[in-house]
């Protein structure tokens, strides 16, 4: 009981502390307020202090935050940019923007205005607030340790030179991006020498070029993010250590548009994705080491294309189900192992009843290959004749990879 | 002349073999739709059906009674009756009662199971089908008086609307891969029937393929109401043109 009541004590003692560090003001902004405009109150504000804005219409040019400050809005007060500015910058560390509805940046590509802009600090946190018709959305520059959660993003680019990007991160690393909703943007999400982040439960969707899109970017988790309908679908390239869990890919139609496109991706990770209704679910040019499994891929125009500069690709348990073709490949050469996956067109039998197949399915047809060599082809397709030449290739394997094929497909769907 | 239609249908109907003919469609079309785990398997097979069976039973059968009748067309023709009326009348009763066979046959299952617009176009796509080949099949009787030989065109002509033609195709986009073909290849397709239905049922089918480049070339063309304006006309133009050159050819052939 001794113990009990020590512990009380220090909690006390504790929650004293507490008390006297954060002996912060608030401040009030708005129209029957001490301060009429933000730039005020930020003015008369203290590093710690809280300036709480009430709804109404604020035209503040750029809004500049360099004290450590918790800028809030209630019921959502507009920030206008009235086209010509950038509207927040946040140029110091632990600052919190929160709850403000953002509208009409300008629009410069030499300057990359944003609606909020984030300069070279740390532990700033961008949370609920919804963009409209900036020209970048939320862009971080050499940020550490932010996060950027709840926000909505909504743009109405029409060409993808006129507008920009979502949520852009540049050189940042320790990012939490969590639970925004990006559309109409150039791409939705952005990175270019990020590290260490998360890109958790996003949605993505409408873009110009692509929902998801980053170079050199190594080490980040992307759980459970939505990317539908992007123009481009989604691109990662030249990164390593990524790990994607749980992500939809949606509905992302058009020759040069991606379920996701890995292009020199190492040392991944790719699990419990769902491809659906992509016109190619995954796009692999020279990636190498990478793990994939417990995928879903229902309905696309190709599941998996593997290009032949990729090598060590482990597919395993897989789902591959009504997708018109299973895979592609552009060469004889395959260095990458199926195995356990189930394949809705497998044909075999299992005789000691194990649920696995007992002889092995090869997913490249033949007319798959033809297609990839002569793309007008493609007005054969499902005809008598393709069925036919699929069918004796099975058996006599000559011009598909011989060494493509899973050994042990799975009987029933995983 | 709908006095004759009546009697050629009906003698149809009787027949045991369209009986088996609408039997058969009727059970495989159940049992893929309860079968197949996943409706769209089921769809793939009943196309196969579509663009393969239904005109070789159309041709063949319509070929072997054409032949079977030539009694009765004599005995007809000895009538007050013009010949064009004889045989457009025999024309429409095959082509009545086959295209009843698959309405009843492939139809109500695809209409209790899939009843959108995949399966109306399957079913649109069937009746042409139907109707198309009965027309050929009627312009290769007309042009050859020997049995075995018209029954023998009769199959050489699906070998070729159904396989060789196809084959040709891909033969032809192999020696002139170098060119782009995309938009030659919607004329040529113009060209067989078969490859018209099986077009028109796939842009209704396997949307996301389809929005590969060529794909999208072909979907700009006959996913579009201009495109399937053409398709359907080409395909009356296909059942227009061998039943009009058999009518001519009737009219002044020596019984």
């Amino acid at each position: 009981m001794g113990g009990y009541a020590e512990m009380r004590l220090s909690y006390l003692i504790v929650s004293f502390f507490i008390c006297f560090s954060i002996s912060a003001r608030t401040i009030r902004v708005g129209s029957n307020r001490m301060y009429k405009n933000i730039t005020a109150g930020i003015e008369a504000a203290e590093e710690g202090d809280t300036v709480l804005v009430d709804a109404g219409h604020y035209k503040e040019r750029n809004l500049i935050i360099n004290k450590s400050i918790v800028l809030a809005g209630i019921n959502y007060p507009v920030l206008d940019g009235e086209k010509k500015y950038e509207i927040i910058s946040v140029k110091t560390n632990r600052v919190v923007v929160n709850g403000f509805r953002i509208v009409h940046s300008g629009v410069s590509s030499l300057e990359d205005i944003s609606g909020i802009k984030i300069y070279e600090c740390r532990d700033v946190i961008i949370k609920n607030n919804i963009l409209e018709d900036t020209f970048f959305g939320i862009y971080t520059q050499n940020g550490l340790n932010c996060i950027i959660e709840n926000n909505i993003l909504k743009a109405t680019g029409k060409e993808e030179q006129q507008s920009g990007n979502g949520i852009h991160c540049w050189k940042s690393d320790s990012m939490r991006i969590i639970g925004n909703t990006v559309s109409g943007h150039r791409d939705g999400i952005y990175f270019e020498f990020v590290t260490n982040s998360i890109i958790w439960r996003n949605t993505s969707f409408q873009n110009l070029r692509y929902g998801l899109h980053f170079m050199f970017s190594h080490n980040n988790a992307y759980v459970t993010n939505i990317f539908q309908n992007n123009g481009a679908g989604v691109a990662v390239m030249y990164s390593h250590g990524v790990k994607m869990f749980n992500n939809y890919f949606l509905e992302n139609w058009g020759d040069a548009a991606y379920g996701l496109l890995l292009k020199e991706i190492t040392d991944s990770y790719i699990g419990g994705n769902h491809f659906e209704k992509n016109t190619s679910g995954i796009y692999m040019e020279g990636a190498s080491r990478i793990e994939m499994e417990k995928n879903n891929f229902l309905g696309n125009g190709w599941a998996m294309k593997i290009q032949a500069s990729c090598m060590d690709i482990s597919v395993v348990k897989n789902n591959f189900i009504a997708n018109t073709f299973d895979v592609s490949t552009n060469g004889s050469m395959m260095l990458n192992f199926f195995n356990n996956n189930y394949w809705d067109k497998y044909e075999g039998y299992d005789l000691n009843k194990d649920r696995i197949g007992d002889i092995p399915y090869r997913p490249v047809s033949l007319y798959s290959m033809i297609v990839e060599k002569n793309p007008p082809a493609m007005v054969l397709f499902r005809s008598f004749i393709t069925s036919l030449m699929d069918k004796t290739e099975k058996i006599l394997p000559g011009i598909t990879p011989e060494n493509l094929k899973d050994d042990h497909p799975m009987m029933r769907r995983l | 002349m709908t006095k004759i239609v009546k009697y050629v249908m009906a003698d149809i109907i009787r027949n045991r073999i369209v009986l088996l003919y609408t039997a058969f469609l009727f059970i495989i079309s159940f049992s893929m739709f309860s079968l197949e785990d996943n409706n769209s398997k089921a769809l793939l097979s009943l196309l196969n059906i579509i663009l393969i069976i239904v005109p070789l039973v159309s041709i063949i059968f319509s070929t072997i009674y054409v032949y079977n009748s030539s009694e009765f067309i004599e005995l007809l023709v000895s009538q007050p009756l013009k010949r064009k009326t004889i045989w457009l009348s025999l024309f429409t009763g095959l082509a009545g009662s086959l295209s009843l066979a698959f309405l009843t046959g492939a139809g109500i299952p695809i209409l209790i199971y899939q009843a959108n617009a995949i399966g109306f176009m399957m079913i649109a796509m069937g009746l042409l089908l139907s109707i198309i080949f009965v027309a050929i099949a009627m312009l290769a009787v007309v042009k050859t008086r020997d049995k075995a030989r018209g029954i023998g065109a009769a199959i050489l002509l699906w070998l070729y609307f159904s396989l060789l033609f196809d084959g040709l195709v891909l033969f032809f986009l192999f020696q002139f891969a170098d060119y782009p073909l995309e938009k030659p290849m919607i004329a040529v397709s113009a060209l067989n029937p078969v490859d018209l239905g099986r077009i028109l049922i796939l842009m209704q089918m396997d949307v996301s393929a389809m929005m590969g480049y060529t794909g999208a070339v072909f979907k700009d063309f006959f996913g579009t109401y201009p495109g399937v304006i053409f398709s359907f006309g080409m395909m009356f133009l296909w059942t227009i043109l061998p039943v009009w050159l058999s009518t001519r050819k009737f009219n002044h052939k020596d019984l």
